[in-house]
């Protein structure tokens, strides 16, 4: 490791020098003790050299040294060679011309008799990045990946890595690949496979797409027997290495349920290691493996709940965070499961405000009947925290759960209570609750109204509280016995009203209150639509004036647009779309989870790690893939949706129900799917040998009628297609990656279309019949997402990879073609929407 | 004031991390959300680069990355690299880390590579790392210092009073042989408002700490009945069904890689070659009922206008042999109180008591509490404002810190411990030591 940004304070030194005159000293000093042999020579050099290394740390530039700390490095004495090293490589990368000089001494140590200098020689070589010295490395590198020492070995393994960042190119053609393969399957040094492991990710991951060989390669990895060799050995490894297999291991797929439960069992005590990392990393492999076993699935929460716990309470403050997060995720996606573990997730006095917000959501997920009074109980008590904006969520909270629909009653208790309180954000939070579920259940009206009418206006102050305070007043006048009269007093101090939000609400309360009792509003109306007319904000100014032009047009037109009929709201959606959660749990053990956003929105891509384009394909399931991947023992009942599934009200549920299809890994399918495959099987065969029949134009009457710009449908086109076109997923994959994308293109579908879209294995079909064949699908509408390809006519002709986006609520569609043949792009794309747009209900 | 470097950097050798990231995460840090109040979470995100940081005895471990790692094994890692620290050079603090920053670079060399994690036992690395220790004499450094006490999370463990290097060869001074086994507890409890107990956890951890030459095996027993996971089926907080009997019921545990269970169930003994260095043997956690060792009784009353008085009385709940010590309490009290008047009973020896005015807090400190006794505090608080009627919702709930040498809450117990002899003469020294901690224990109004 280079010596860090050195940021130590400036008095950290021991002794600060004044300039290039330390320096110099320091250099005479060196040169005379270099070629000493007296006893205590060594001593002399070692603290030489540790005063270098101080004034480097504090950023003191003393390369001028480095002749002379090189020749004073011709010693046996390890501590002055490690510390020749640290200095070397701090310099090497500004100082190539200095490095050169260097090259000479490693290359002799990495034939030095102690393996310990031949490690660390090698691995400083390694470390001088320095481009033009590339071609030293080759040889020590080679020799050392033979090393007897497995030290060396270790070393040289992750030198491999080292010089692919320096420069690719002669690190692959260089026969290191194959060596580190080699080593990875067969070196019985544990860590040495580790590091070769970890090389061989990293190097195929970076260089996913530029070489055939490199998809094979990394498949390969993930094949049985990579995985079980290394999985049969795991307990060798350190800790951290375990960590890198688990999560090698849960990208594996499985063939049978057998495999499923060896690996859990072989795993099994992996659950009860002390490191949060491990645990993990195993739990990892444990839900990936069980997706699509729904009751198996579920056990897997129940065995991990425990271990979780556990580790939460044990570690350091960031480790529990780091683990809470975690169960945070899994209590989102399945809250009923730990809808008895409610008391694990009550705020601690001295916990910081991240932890605990994070708690506030988990007991907000996981009320339910049987625990609602409690959790609501406690939920209180956090309301006259001192930290504010825990009092806040915690009244949010509260809220949330009555808009749940449990216990309702004694929840709109306390929260009135609340108002009682008399503090001004514990009332403006209120306010807004009690507004909302005014909203949901408008038969708790008049208890609330009673509470709310007493609260003095001049004691909200927070925007969001009087809006919500002066919703009330205009919706339920008519409740409110001095509702005309607050209104006239706040609408008096309108100018000095900051947030146009109020205002408008405003407006719109002396509207409806107008209506409900108009000779005493009367005088507010006129006052707030005068104010509203001067307003210089743009919204409130237009609505003020349209309200007052409806009332001139038609005073019973203008009361049906203020004051229709209002119908309970039944749901309130503004939890994360659960897309993203599906995405955040593809992503299990990763910052993703602390961040609670997928890994697009906060890193590039090229970090973010390996096997990105695997899991992006396996977020999908295999529709039309060969029936033979199928796993019988793994057909899933839809039937069964049991507990995981039982809350399909609740939108995180829907979240896990999706996943059944959507995150089953390829080869993973439903049987719901791979039975209508073989259905359909006789019947595409035959659309296929039927050949496309391109029945132009069976567009009907219904589509000119319906016709808001509905697309005009290509001629046909002249590109013929091969009707038994072959291609496997893992070859699909592979070329997808390689390719890049050659076009995209975007369009409407017909309606007719989205409503046959309903079924998507009418789209695979009814491609089939032009061709095109799905090898994939998934997505939830209204955004759904399929993979196709299709092959020129003739044998080697080039294949179309298609990634298609329809969204069934706009009726567009998204097309991302790549083709080995870029200029049969747009003939084809021509095709394909020809072909989409043919699709109808059947 | 928070500590004032960054004394490590991981990955900086990868060169993908910008410069200036130290000065980026201090100000990240210090200013989270513009205010000094609200603490930043140990993971956040800026331009790209994750910075991960542990805070350990007053120090930040903080790593920097650009890949979406697993912030577990990042913080996993970060702790680990603290404790090898603190293996090699006794005590982990500013000074003795500036002493010995050359050991340092050579430590984290051979624990990571190319930011792939390699060594992390201090076991193995001993024969990887030639520098020699400059051990900081630890009498002289203030064992908790205003820095100290204010970087100390809540959850840190006590008993870590060995601060001998494990590695140093101190000169003239024949090396012992010694073990120390610690059994740190820390207890959660909240009372309800009627002193009812409304929750309850232990956290424990049974710490090792070898000395001993050679790597003997090592046998470790613990009680007898002692039986794990009392959760299947039903109810975790199901009080009922445990209480008297005297078994312990752990809800579930966690053991470092060197122990080997082959015995556990039958015997509930743990046999290990304990790795040089400081490690934790085994956690639990426990919500089985048990005793608190405290009680507290805390009163809000109105006595006048704008005037109110507050009783707290704490009684020790253990035996007279054993002594709590450090004990401190803290009442929020109502914001528009302006003066407190604080009345001990007489002859209190050893009692502090303070309000203090920025977050408008009582605090009572009290030296030591011996097992049986109980003491009250009453103050007379002022307002300046009419209170709004209800004074608990405006004040409290009470919270109290302490420490208990010698007792433990779960009763979990070492019952023996065996090391292999290797001779007749060999008789290595053995030190189990029992401590109980409040981790958060707080009574509301």
């Amino acid at each position: 490791m280079a010596p860090p940004v050195p940021n130590l304070p400036k008095t950290s030194s021991p002794s600060q020098p004044s300039g290039k005159s330390e320096v110099a000293d320091l250099k005479l000093q060196l040169r005379q003790l270099a070629g000493s042999i007296a006893p205590g020579a060594d001593d002399s050099r070692r603290e030489l050299f540790k005063k270098v290394i101080s004034f480097m740390t504090v950023g003191i530039d003393v390369s001028a040294a480095f002749s002379e700390m090189v020749m004073c490095s011709a010693t046996s004495d390890v501590v002055l060679k490690k510390m020749c090293y640290l200095y070397v490589c701090n310099y090497a990368r500004s100082n190539p011309d200095l490095a050169l000089l260097t090259i000479n001494f490693l290359q002799k140590d990495c034939r030095d008799d102690d393996p310990m200098i031949r490690g660390l020689a090698l691995r400083s070589l390694c470390s001088l990045r320095v481009a033009n010295l590339v071609e030293y490395l080759v040889s020590p590198l080679t020799s050392g990946l033979r090393d007897s020492s497995p030290y060396v070995r270790m070393v040289a393994a992750i030198g491999v890595l080292k010089l692919y960042h320096i420069s690719p190119s002669t690190c692959l053609d260089s026969d290191f690949l194959a060596m580190l393969k080699a080593l990875m399957l067969n070196d019985p040094d544990a860590q040495v496979v580790a590091n070769c492991l970890s090389s061989l990710q990293e190097i195929w991951s970076l260089e996913a797409g530029n070489l055939e060989t490199v998809s094979r390669e990394r498949e390969a990895l993930l094949s049985k027997q990579v995985v079980y060799y290394l999985l049969n050995r795991i307990k060798e490894f350190n800790e951290w290495a375990q960590c890198l297999i688990l999560e090698l291991a849960s990208k594996y797929i499985p063939s049978d349920s057998n495999e499923i439960f060896d690996i859990m069992n072989l795993l099994e005590d992996r659950l009860q290691h002390a490191n949060s990392a491990v645990v993990l990393a195993t739990i990892k492999v444990f839900l990936y493996l069980t997706m699509s076993m729904t009751d198996v699935h579920q056990q897997v929460y129940e065995r991990i709940k425990a271990p979780l716990l556990t580790l939460v309470s044990s570690g350091s403050p960031e480790q529990s965070y780091a683990v809470l997060s975690h169960l945070h995720l899994l209590v989102m996606r399945a809250p009923i499961l730990f809808s008895s573990d409610y008391k694990h997730f009550y705020c601690q006095y001295s916990e910081p405000a991240y932890v605990q917000k994070l708690k506030l959501e988990m007991l907000t997920a996981i009320a339910n009947e049987s625990n609602t009074y409690e959790i609501v109980t406690e939920l209180c008590e956090y309301v006259a925290n001192v930290d504010i904006s825990i009092s806040r969520e915690s009244i949010r909270a509260v809220g949330k759960i009555a808009l749940q629909q449990y216990d309702v009653n004694a929840i709109v208790d306390r929260l009135l209570q609340f108002l009682e309180m008399e503090k001004d954000y514990v009332t403006a939070e209120t306010l807004v609750l009690v507004k909302d579920l005014l909203r949901k259940y408008p038969q708790w009206s008049h208890d609330c109204i009673a509470v709310v009418g007493n609260i003095s206006s001049k004691n909200v102050q927070e925007p969001k509280g009087k809006a919500a305070l002066i919703w009330m007043l205009g919706e339920y006048s008519n409740d409110m016995l001095d509702a005309p009269y607050i209104l006239e007093s706040l609408l008096e101090n309108w100018n000095e009203e900051q947030a146009p939000e109020v205002r408008l609400h405003l407006l719109t309360a002396a509207m409806k209150c107008f209506f409900k009792r108009p000779p005493e509003a009367q005088k507010a109306l006129g006052v707030a639509l005068a104010a509203g007319l001067a307003d210089s904000h743009q919204d409130v100014h237009d609505r003020a004036l349209f309200y007052y032009r409806l009332l001139q047009y038609d005073v019973s037109v203008a009361e049906r647009v203020v004051n229709p009929p209002k119908q309970a709201v039944s749901v309130f959606t503004d939890a994360p779309s659960s897309d993203i959660k599906d995405h955040i749990f593809d992503e299990f053990n990763t910052l993703s989870v602390l961040y609670q956003k997928p890994a697009y929105m906060f890193t590039d891509k090229e970090h973010r790690g390996p096997f990105e384009f695997a899991e992006e394909l396996g977020s999908l399931s295999l529709g039309t893939g060969s029936v033979e991947n199928v796993i019988p023992a793994q057909i899933y009942e839809a039937s069964d949706n049991d507990l995981l599934l039982s809350t399909s009200e609740k939108e995180e549920s829907r979240g896990l129900g999706n996943n059944d299809s959507v995150y089953s890994a390829p080869g993973y399918d439903t049987s719901l799917i791979s039975l209508e495959d073989k259905q359909v099987q006789p019947e595409s065969n035959f659309l296929s040998l039927a050949a496309p029949t391109m029945a132009s134009h069976t567009s009907s009457v219904l589509d000119d009628l319906l016709g808001l710009g509905t697309p005009i449908i290509p001629p046909p086109p002249t590109l013929k297609l091969n009707p038994k076109a072959v291609l496997d997923p893992s070859n699909f994959q592979r070329k997808w990656g390689q390719l890049t994308t050659s076009l995209t293109e975007e369009f409407s579908i017909n309606p007719q279309g989205v409503v046959a879209l309903k079924v998507p294995q009418a789209l695979h079909r009814h491609m089939q019949g032009h061709s095109i064949q799905c090898i994939a699908s998934g997505g939830q509408p209204p955004s759904l997402k399929f993979f196709f390809f299709a092959q020129k006519e003739g044998e080697t002709s080039p294949f179309f990879l298609v990634e298609c986006l329809i969204n069934t609520s706009s009726a567009k569609a998204q097309i991302n073609i790549k083709t080995e043949d870029p200029t049969l792009s747009q003939p084809f794309s021509t095709l394909f929407q020809s072909a989409l747009l043919l699709l109808s209900p059947s | 004031m928070k500590s004032r470097k960054v004394t490590l950097f991981l990955n900086s050798d990868r060169g993908v991390v910008p410069k200036g990231s130290a000065e980026i995460f201090f100000r990240k840090v210090k200013f989270w959300k513009g205010d000094e109040a609200e603490e930043a979470p140990p993971v956040f995100n800026v331009d790209g680069v994750n910075y991960i940081h542990a805070k350990v005895a007053g120090l930040m471990f903080v790593a920097t990355t650009r890949a979406n790692v697993s912030p577990s094994l990042v913080l996993e890692l970060l702790q680990r690299i603290a404790r090898v620290i603190k293996d090699y050079l006794g005590v982990l603090n500013e000074d003795s880390l500036r002493k010995n920053f050359v050991l340092v670079y050579e430590l984290l060399d051979e624990v990571i590579d190319f930011g792939y994690p390699q060594m992390t036992s201090t076991e193995v690395l001993k024969s990887y790392v030639f520098n020699e220790p400059i051990v900081v004499d630890s009498s002289r450094m203030p064992t908790l210092g205003p820095a100290v006490m204010f970087m100390q999370s809540t959850k840190r463990m006590p008993g870590t009073a060995v601060t001998k290097s494990v590695v140093a060869n101190e000169p003239g001074v024949r090396k012992r042989d010694e073990i120390f086994v610690d059994i740190i507890e820390k207890i959660s409890v909240t009372f309800s408002s009627s002193g009812y107990i409304l929750t309850s956890e232990i956290d424990g951890t049974i710490q090792m700490k070898s000395y001993l030459s050679g790597n003997p095996d090592i046998r470790l027993a613990l009680n007898e009945d002692l039986s794990i996971g009392r959760n299947v089926g039903n109810s975790m907080y199901d009080y009922r069904s445990s209480a008297g009997g005297g078994t312990v019921i752990l809800d579930d545990c966690n053991f470092h890689e060197s122990v080997h269970l082959d015995n556990f169930d039958l015997d509930r003994t743990l046999s290990l070659v304990p790795p040089d260095g400081e490690f934790s043997v085994m956690n639990y956690r426990m919500t089985q009922e048990f005793k608190p060792p405290f009680r507290i009784n805390a009163l809000i009353e109105e006595a006048g206008p704008l005037k109110a008085e507050v009783i707290i009385k704490i009684r020790a709940d253990f035996s007279s042999s054993v002594t709590g010590n450090t004990i401190v309490v803290q009442m929020p009290v109502p914001k528009y109180t302006t003066r407190v008047s604080f009345e001990l009973e007489s002859g209190a020896i050893g009692q502090a008591t303070d309000f203090k005015e920025t977050n408008k807090k009582l605090e009572w400190s009290l030296n030591k509490i011996v097992g049986g006794a109980e003491h009250t505090l009453r103050a007379k608080l002022t307002f300046s404002q009419e209170s709004h009627g209800n004074l608990t919702k405006e004040a409290g709930p009470v919270s109290m810190n302490f420490t208990i040498p010698m007792y433990n809450a779960s009763k979990l117990q070492v019952r023996y411990l065996q090391i292999a002899k290797k001779s007749k003469t060999y008789n290595p020294y053995r030190w189990v030591r029992y401590v109980t901690q409040a981790n958060s224990y707080v009574a509301r109004l």
